[in-house]
């Protein structure tokens, strides 16, 4: 079988920059790696084991090289650079799925002329994988629904046992729970959790070969696109955040924000807060870590406060460190880190503020 | 403008998630139910666009009986009608099958007094999370879909919809003819609290209830059985208390590579 990934780049799509694969991307390739090498399918051409990621850019001029060499790093053999659709348009991007798994939708697509033949799609197999992100979850659903697939988000684990049925194991309340279940599918759709599976280079790297693919989409299938603008002060996204200090009603105000402010910056990281933050409108959702705000998955999370309702946890579990700052040592935050202060964070954030400052000082 | 909102009703969740013995689902035996923020986000961004436009908010679950309370739950916030796709107590019905059954529903079947300019729905139900049932709703009714929506406005005619979201650190916003189906996330809005009268209303409405998909529904995932994951055994280290932990606290950020 052939395992499609759907690539997702880092930074602000269409800044010029070069842009890198995605952390959730890297994630999902893993998954779909192991899918594709314990596959005991192959497909017509007697293929086993293939790995194709599909990236919505030109990787000629946007991201360069680097971007296939790092795809080749995670074992991907096959790169196909779709180019020609402007932007993101999330049922587009899922029509240019559906024709790289078959054959016979959407005869407008072509490889570019100066493009040696690759082999028909038709004859791989016959996985879609993407990351279960908004922009993944999203084309994949679209990709279900207009070929009556279904779709299993959120996955942790997939393994193929012939005849196209597949053993998954997914996320469900946002990875508090996990299930156990059977897709039996022609072609299997699946997303991968963004904070569960680690993303992992191949032993060895491959060789990638990259395809340059333009299709001529239908007008109506970008009638839903997405228009770029940055979002606000900074705009350091939460989701991929490296630190994030942590506020919760420990806080006890708007203005008890400041110092963690502060701390975000010095450790060049972003301030993540509890549900019940934004719901004494202290700060806005956006800043949301947990179930149904963003799920993080940083080096460290310096958790200022927080008490730990379970619904938070299913946000920061993917957190490498966690360090608990809590007035009760029974709290379970405070039990579930991997270091604990045991105090009032109104009185140790201020003086790890001023420690690293001194630290800094000396050090410049 | 005819709005209709599709909600689930789920357990509440506190402080841990067990199991019934069967490992098939949530024991619900000491737990209440409710409907996920997200919902109860669409909810009020419905009865807000309604206020402002005139109209009426449909509200519609597929779920056993006893799902009721939630429908009731969302006309007292404002709603005024809502329909019951009722299953089985116990049946898990998988996101294609529902799609289908809110199908019928949202095209003015089952009495729900469509047809509609707008469906709204959360991102995904908290409980099973399969983040699809929206959009296969929509290729359904052949409408628009834009997912995980943090802010919607509908022009003054009530012809077109703008709906952003945030991806990444940008906004991304997307232009939507209606009717289309929007799926919202939590921090759209500040959902109100029902009012005494609306309770009261509530109380007394009438539920469409019709019968929803049976056990079997199509080809989809099929779950075998839950799991609750492994809590990391962490034992934490103590820094210390206070101030006085700062020292320790610097030198655990050092190792982390986090200062230098």
């Amino acid at each position: 079988m052939t395992v499609f990934c759907l690539v997702e780049l880092d930074g602000p799509a269409g800044a010029g920059g070069a842009a890198g694969v995605a952390e959730a991307s890297l994630r999902a390739i893993t998954l779909g790696r192991g899918l594709a090498a314990g596959s005991s399918s192959t497909g017509e051409s007697g293929a086993v084991g293939g790995l194709a990621a599909v990236v919505f850019a030109d990787p000629g001029s946007e991201a360069g090289p680097g971007l296939v060499a790092d795809l080749a790093a995670y074992g991907v053999t096959d790169v196909f650079a779709v180019s020609g659709i402007d932007g993101y348009a999330p049922l587009a991007w899922a029509r240019v799925l559906q024709w790289l798994v078959s054959d016979s939708a959407n005869p407008g697509l072509h490889a570019s002329p100066d493009e040696s033949p690759y082999p028909s799609p038709a004859s791989w197999g016959h996985a879609v994988v993407a990351a279960g992100t908004e922009r993944g979850n999203e084309v994949l659903a679209h990709l279900g629904a207009i070929t009556g697939l279904p779709m299993a988000a959120n996955c942790t684990q997939a393994v193929d046992n012939g005849a196209g049925a597949y053993a998954i194991v997914r996320q469900r309340w946002a990875g508090l729970l996990l299930e156990e279940a059977v897709l039996e599918a022609p072609v299997a759709l699946l997303t991968v959790a963004t904070d569960a599976v680690a993303p992992v280079p191949a032993a060895v790297a491959a060789s990638a070969t990259v395809h340059h693919v333009a299709p001529s989409v239908d007008g109506g299938d970008l009638a839903v696109r997405a228009v770029e603008t940055p979002a606000g002060a900074g705009g350091a996204s939460l989701a991929t955040a490296r630190v994030v200090v942590g506020g919760g009603r420990g806080v006890g105000s708007a203005d008890g924000f400041a110092p963690l402010e502060e701390l975000a910056a010095l450790l060049g990281g972003v301030v993540g807060v509890s549900r019940v933050v934004t719901s004494e409108g202290w700060r806005p959702h956006t800043q949301q870590v947990g179930q149904t705000g963003t799920k993080i998955t940083p080096d460290l999370y310096l958790a200022c406060g927080i008490s730990g309702a379970i619904q938070h946890f299913a946000g920061c579990s993917g957190a490498k460190n966690i360090i608990a700052i809590n007035t009760d040592p029974a709290a379970p935050m405070m039990t579930r880190a991997d270091y604990a202060v045991i105090g009032n964070l109104h009185e140790v954030v201020p003086a790890l503020v001023i420690a690293l400052r001194e630290r800094a000082a000396s050090a410049g | 403008m005819e709005i209709l909102v599709c909600v689930k009703r789920v357990p509440t969740v506190g402080g841990a998630i067990t199991l019934t013995a069967d490992r098939r689902s949530i024991d619900t035996k000491a737990s209440g139910f409710t409907i996920s923020p997200h919902e109860e986000c669409a909810v009020e961004e419905a009865v807000r666009l309604v206020e402002r436009f005139g109209g009426s908010v449909t509200v519609a679950t597929l779920g056993p009986a006893a799902a009721e309370e939630q429908l009731r739950a969302c006309l007292a916030l404002g709603a005024s009608a809502a329909v019951l796709l009722e299953t089985e107590p116990g049946a898990e019905v998988g996101p294609i099958a529902t799609a289908a059954a809110l199908h019928a529903v949202a095209t003015g079947g089952a009495g729900s007094g469509g047809p509609f300019d707008l469906v709204l729905l959360g991102n995904e139900a908290s409980d099973t999370g399969d983040y699809q049932v929206g959009i296969r709703l929509a290729h359904l009714l052949g409408w628009p879909a834009a997912t995980g929506i943090k802010a919607l406005s509908v022009d003054e005619a009530g012809i077109s919809a703008s709906a952003s979201r945030t991806y990444r650190g940008a906004l991304e916003t997307f232009a939507l003819e209606l009717p289309c189906v929007v799926t919202v996330k939590e921090g759209i809005n500040l959902p109100r609290y029902p009012s005494l009268p609306g309770r009261l209303r509530a109380k007394r409405a009438a539920i469409t209830r019709v019968p929803g998909p049976d056990r079997a529904p199509a080809q989809d995932v099929r779950m075998t059985s839950l799991r609750v994951p492994d809590a990391p055994k962490k034992q934490a280290t103590v820094l210390g208390q206070g101030a006085g932990a700062v020292p320790a606290l610097v030198d655990v950020l050092v190792e982390l590579g986090v200062v230098s």
